[in-house]
């Protein structure tokens, strides 16, 4: 069924192109430390809102050019004429440690000091954008891939049980859900954030965020869960597993739950954008990842600087491109998964 | 000697809720003091219009519903009270085909698991390989391939779906099967083999049967004895032939007129 349902998803064009869209992101995500050329943290004071370095080719090498300061106060650089410097494949750099774990020191391309290579240009303090933004998507996107998967599984757990127990848990569940979904989703947001930290560590500052977002998204989730499994409760099959003298726990998991997993996955996917959005919004406003650790919302808050505006450093911008892309990545999937598990969206076999 | 199933003074009655705050304001009367006895080996013909209470009388006896009043014996052991493993052995003996094929397969599951799972519950000390092979024999029983064990329930025409209801239906080696309106929904050249395939079963592996449906015609083909149930209550009861040719309840006697063949 997995594998059918991944056919017919590919078959689409709108299915293709943001499967293969987000595989490249989430590709580039992984392998950020190796993919850029530098640490998101190396700053260089003398190279502050450099613009994206120009690639040449020269004497069969692909070369970056090498800049001049030309006036402080405005941050313009000047290309000086030719003088470049060559790429260099798989080479030593800063050192960095593979999936939070293998030492290295590899990068796919480097350029030797003096120059730098600055693919979308450097921030305030001179640090890479295309280095940030690589190790950015790491947080932006695994927020969202964990913060679903512990939402669908709330979702699942309570709806499924409100469900299938009926009584009083599921009235207790219900007024639950109804509470979190009256409170407007980011006034709670950022209460709970201001009420729960002051300083934390990083990551512990990422942990709290996927679950504040989890915790106000399993809601809608539940609800539904609960509603499929109301109806399937009453569908003969169900009706025959009681029947035959199973037991009530083993219906709920084998019969009830997995019938509602292809509406779990569409709205899963469908809701991937919300945390992503969730954790540019607090990163935006000072609330989520905290410096020196990078995050596109927290790029893009300190992108809002008149002096961006003014004086047109429009990479600094591209991580809020990049949540563009995701988030409508994520939107024409979930589309797309939607018309494949069911054209008019009904139930498996009714 | 008790008859194999009794049911006596059998009563349901659904709340009916409205308003605001959901509060009672009256109840259905699905069945009203019915009273029925089934022999071994029989069949029992069960009609009545749409919303008479049929398929309410069905799921009782197998206690998908508890009744509000009276009671249901079989073998003369009463089992209306019966609760979780009490009930378990009846489950074993009372086995039941529903009316929508479509619906009564878990679609998520491949046929072969869908049999093999009452043969997990009742006969736990089966292994794995003799359970394979009694889904084989359950499935060439209900004429369809044993191969089919390994497709899904989509892949199956209507008729071939019932067919695997009927299949799990015997996996547990039941004496006394509910069918209810097991070929309303099917095609019409259809319908006469899935009859023919129960009343060959009832046959070979000495079955009892409660045989609901809304049109007398195939309720008189399979029966030897006739129920008529309207608004919740029994109204006639008898022998097929005198039923279909001597109905003395008006209601019995507008049934039989809506049949077309018999006209
Ligand atoms: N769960 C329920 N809650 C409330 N009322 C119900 C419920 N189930 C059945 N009823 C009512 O009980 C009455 C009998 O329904 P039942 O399904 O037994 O009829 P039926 O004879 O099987 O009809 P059909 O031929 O359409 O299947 C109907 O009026 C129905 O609306
Ligand atoms: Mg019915």
């Amino acid at each position: 069924m997995a594998a059918d349902l991944l056919r017919s998803l590919l078959r689409r064009p709108a299915g293709m192109i943001s499967a293969c869209l987000l595989l490249l992101l989430y590709g580039a995500a992984l392998f950020a430390p190796f993919l850029s050329p530098t640490i998101p943290s190396a700053q260089d004071l003398s190279r502050t809102y450099h613009p994206p370095t120009a690639l040449v080719w020269q004497n069969g090498h692909l070369s970056v050019r090498l800049y001049r300061l030309v006036d402080p106060s405005t941050a313009t650089y000047e290309p000086l004429p030719d003088q470049t410097a060559t790429l260099r494949w798989f080479s030593h750099g800063p050192a960095y440690k593979f999936f939070w774990l293998i030492p290295s020191t590899r990068h796919l391309f480097t350029v030797s000091s003096p120059a730098t290579i600055y693919l979308l240009g450097s921030d305030a303090t001179g640090r890479d954008v295309f280095t940030r933004l690589l190790y950015g998507a790491g947080i932006s996107l695994s927020i969202g891939l964990i913060g679903v998967a512990l939402t669908s599984f709330l979702g699942l757990t309570i709806g499924g049980l409100a469900g299938y127990l009926g009584g009083w848990p599921d009235t207790l569940a219900m007024r639950l859900t109804e509470f979190l979904m009256a409170v407007p989703g980011l006034y709670l947001l950022l209460a709970l954030r201001a009420a729960l930290s002051s300083r934390f560590p990083s990551d512990a500052t990422f942990l709290l965020i996927v679950v504040i977002l989890s915790a106000l998204g399993w809601a809608g989730t539940a609800r539904v869960v609960r509603g499929l499994v109301l109806s399937l409760r009453e569908r003969p099959f169900i009706l025959a597993a009681n029947v035959i003298g199973q037991r009530p726990w083993t219906i709920l998991f084998r019969h009830l739950l997995p019938n509602t997993f292809s509406y779990l996955i569409v709205a899963a996917t469908l809701s991937v954008p919300g945390y992503i959005l969730g954790e540019a919004a607090l990163s935006f406003l000072g609330l989520g990842i905290q410096e020196p650790s990078s995050s596109w919302g927290l790029m893009l808050g300190q992108a809002q600087d008149i002096k961006i505006f003014m004086l047109n450093f429009w990479w600094l911008l591209t991580p809020g491109l990049a949540i563009i892309l995701t988030v409508i990545a994520f939107n024409l999937l979930g589309d797309a998964l939607r018309d494949a598990v069911d054209p008019r969206f009904r139930l498996p076999g009714k | 000697m008790p008859p194999l199933l009794q049911v006596s003074n059998l009563s349901v009655h659904f709340p009916v809720k409205s308003g605001f705050l959901q509060r009672q304001t009256g109840v259905v009367k699905a069945l009203d003091g019915v009273s029925l006895e089934i022999e071994k080996g029989s069949t029992l013909g069960l009609v009545g219009e749409s919303g008479s209470g049929k398929t309410t009388l069905g799921r009782a006896i197998v206690r998908l519903i508890d009744p509000t009043a009276g009671s249901v014996s079989y073998q003369g052991h009463v089992i209306s009270t019966l609760r979780g493993s009490d009930l378990r052995p009846y489950r074993k003996k009372i086995q039941m085909v529903f009316q929508d094929p479509y619906n009564s397969l878990n679609p998520r599951l491949r046929i072969g698991t869908i049999l093999a799972e009452p043969l997990e519950i009742h006969f736990p000390k089966m292994s794995p390989s003799d359970r394979a092979t009694r889904v084989a024999e359950l499935l060439e029983l209900v004429g369809l391939d044993p191969a089919h064990a390994r497709r899904f329930p989509h892949e199956f025409s209507g008729g071939q779906r019932q067919r695997i209801g009927i299949a799990r239906a015997l996996a547990v080696e039941p004496e006394f099967i509910i069918c209810d309106e097991p070929v309303s929904a099917l095609d019409v050249s259809v319908q006469a083999q899935i009859v023919n395939l129960l009343m060959d079963l009832q046959e070979k592996l000495n079955l009892t049967y409660l045989f609901i449906a809304h049109d007398l015609a195939v309720v008189e083909h399979v029966s030897d004895q006739i129920a008529v149930l309207e608004h919740g209550k029994l109204v006639e009861e008898g022998p097929s032939e005198l039923i279909t040719t001597h109905p003395t309840h008006p209601y019995t006697q507008r049934l039989l007129a809506s049949i077309p063949s018999l006209q």
